[in-house]
């Protein structure tokens, strides 16, 4: 018993406690920053392929996936020790993907050739091209897996991908450049941001058609400059946090009401964001000031700012525990 | 030793029925920043955010760069008010009344700054408990933090208006002190914009800005708020009151100052 319990006071205080990591892709710096959620200081950086921008972590974060755009590949990096483990065909300029929930497919958004291409992880080959409009972003899955998103900057569109056929089966017009798709966590909304439109529209998934839709306005701020790009929902679905982008604001957004209740001032051109694990913090990537801001959720305030490197773009988390 | 009491505690309760009887006086000190943080702050807003300097940790607005530069100027209009009414007192006599004291008179000094300081303190107070009600706050604990910063800003601030006072003989001389003093020290100070942005401009100002004593008055304020301590700021801060402190006390000795003065 007294082993017992001296080990686990070894265990306990010997130790060193890992904190959870939020991984932040540099798009012009080519590197990857790691932050300590608990210090919110940068941990450790790693190289990786030209221009990376969407990032995500395999379901059980052996795994880390970033889009290097300018490299034309989706690089597989071991996020334990940072090395490439290696690249999956990903087609010309991967910008955004999507991890389906059976782990294996990834859906990947190629700008330059209006198409999404479905890869498949474990044998690295690609399973399907999908034409979709022109310069293909935001990408989302259903919680069931049964449809894709892509939205397309260009055509203007959320573009309806059937994930048993590969075949798209609606397109639904939405504002100007839509950037970033999100399902809610019961699958009955789809969420689509439109950057120079404004506004977040939101969809009922079983008809296909829009449901609401949500504009912004920021007191002293030209609402030219009041982009919506990545977004996020918080834990239960109740709100969402939206990134603004160049008016340096995260709006709080009631997904029951739809109603903008906050706006919390950040860095110069905030485009995404991911939260801890238990959703109490948010952490925003600030293109311009090439630092990541981050937000206590329940308070709405900004906490602190931590410098990564040059334009930081999208942003994951990865538990260590 | 009760002697010295007494003094204490009627020099300082005569501040305090002065200040409370002259309710235009706390309502004009209250005013004044409140215009500056709801109207010139506005004009100013900075809604895209303030760049990071310490002690922020992250980007913050106009309005909340410049509420400790507002609780130093309502200090250092409060310093300059005390110091006028020294000059009334003595224009009405009832300076001579006080200096009878056989008490030493760099304790009637600490007694009458003590006082002009407790009543400052109490009119930042509720300043920043208005800016709070308008949504600019400081984190919970900075208002507990910055009580030290406040007195010894106010100090100093205080027994500037004390060297003042014995400079200036008559009440009409005091316009001359709003323009160069209290306007000059509050312009060329990090209150209304960081230092970095004067050193864009002019590294002169930006000098002057950086030797100005009621600069580090509003930058420990400044760091006090958000539970730091700017050791540089305070160590120029107290420095600065024991010069004025000195000055002050030699200024109303009998021996050596108030002379040429008629009053």
């Amino acid at each position: 018993m007294k082993t017992t319990t001296a080990l686990a006071l070894i265990l306990m205080m010997g130790a060193p406690a890992l904190a959870d990591e939020i991984w932040v892709t540099n798009e012009k710096d080519d590197t990857v920053s790691v932050i300590d959620t608990d210090t919110l200081e940068v941990i450790q950086t790693y190289a990786t392929g030209e221009r990376p921008r969407g990032i995500t972590f395999s379901h059980d974060y052996s795994r880390v996936y970033i889009c290097a755009s300018d490299s034309d590949a989706v690089q597989v990096i071991d996020p334990a020790t940072g090395e490439i483990l290696h690249d999956l065909p990903s087609g010309e300029d991967p910008e955004q993907f999507v991890l389906h929930p059976d782990d294996v497919h990834l859906y990947i958004a190629n700008e330059d050739d209006a198409i999404t291409t479905v890869v498949n992880t474990q044998t690295r080959k690609v399973v399907a091209q999908i034409d979709v409009g022109v310069e293909p972003e935001g990408m989302a899955v259903s919680p069931d897996g049964k449809i894709a998103i892509t939205t397309s900057e260009t055509t203007n569109m959320a573009h309806w991908i059937d994930t048993g056929t590969q075949e798209l089966f609606a397109n639904t017009l939405v504002d100007s450049r839509p950037r970033h798709a999100e399902f809610t966590r019961d699958g009955s909304e789809m969420w689509v941001s439109s950057e120079i439109g404004g506004t977040l529209t939101v969809f009922d998934t079983a008809t296909q058609t829009e449901k609401a839709k949500i504009t912004f306005e920021i007191k002293g701020i030209h609402p030219d400059r009041v982009q919506p790009v990545g977004f996020e929902f918080t834990e239960g679905d109740s709100h969402v946090f939206v990134a603004l982008g160049p008016s340096n604001h995260v709006a709080v957004v009631n997904a029951r009401t739809y109603e903008v209740e906050d706006y919390i001032l950040v860095g110069r051109r905030v485009w995404h964001m991911a939260f801890n694990s238990d959703r109490t913090r948010l952490f925003t990537t600030n293109g311009v000031s090439g630092d990541v801001t981050v937000i206590d959720v329940a308070g709405r305030k900004a906490l602190k700012s931590i410098k990564v490197g040059r334009f930081p773009w999208g942003a994951a988390f990865r538990p260590t525990d | 030793m009760t002697g010295y009491l007494t003094a204490l505690r009627a020099i300082v309760w005569r501040e305090a029925l002065r200040f409370v009887h002259q309710r235009e006086r706390f309502i004009a000190a209250l005013v004044r920043p409140l215009v500056w943080l709801l109207v010139f702050a506005a004009g100013f807003r900075a809604a895209l955010g303030v760049s990071i300097i310490a002690p922020y940790a992250t980007y913050i607005t106009y309005e909340t760069y410049i509420v400790p530069g507002l609780c130093g100027m309502i200090m250092l209009f409060n310093g300059m008010q005390s110091s006028l009414s020294l000059v009334y007192d003595r224009e009405m006599g009832s300076m001579k009344l006080l200096l009878t004291s056989p008490l030493p008179r760099g304790w009637l000094l600490l007694s009458k700054l003590i006082g002009s300081t407790a009543i400052s303190v109490l009119q930042v107070y509720a300043f920043l408990a208005i800016a709070a009600a308008f949504g600019i706050t400081a984190p919970p604990l900075g208002y507990l933090t910055v009580l030290p910063a406040l007195v010894v800003t106010g100090v100093m601030l205080g027994a500037l208006g004390l060297l003042l006072s014995s400079f200036i003989s008559q009440l009409e001389n005091f316009a001359g002190v709003m323009n160069f003093v209290i306007f000059p020290m509050f312009f060329l100070s990090s209150a209304l914009y960081p230092l970095w942005k004067m050193a864009e401009s002019s590294e002169l100002l930006h000098a002057i800005c950086a030797f100005n004593p009621f600069t580090h008055g509003v930058e420990l304020i400044r760091f006090a708020l958000y539970q730091q301590l700017n050791l540089p700021a305070l160590g120029w801060v107290l420095l600065a009151t024991a010069i004025f402190s000195l000055g002050a006390i030699r200024g109303y000795d009998p021996a050596r100052g108030m002379k040429g003065r008629k009053g």
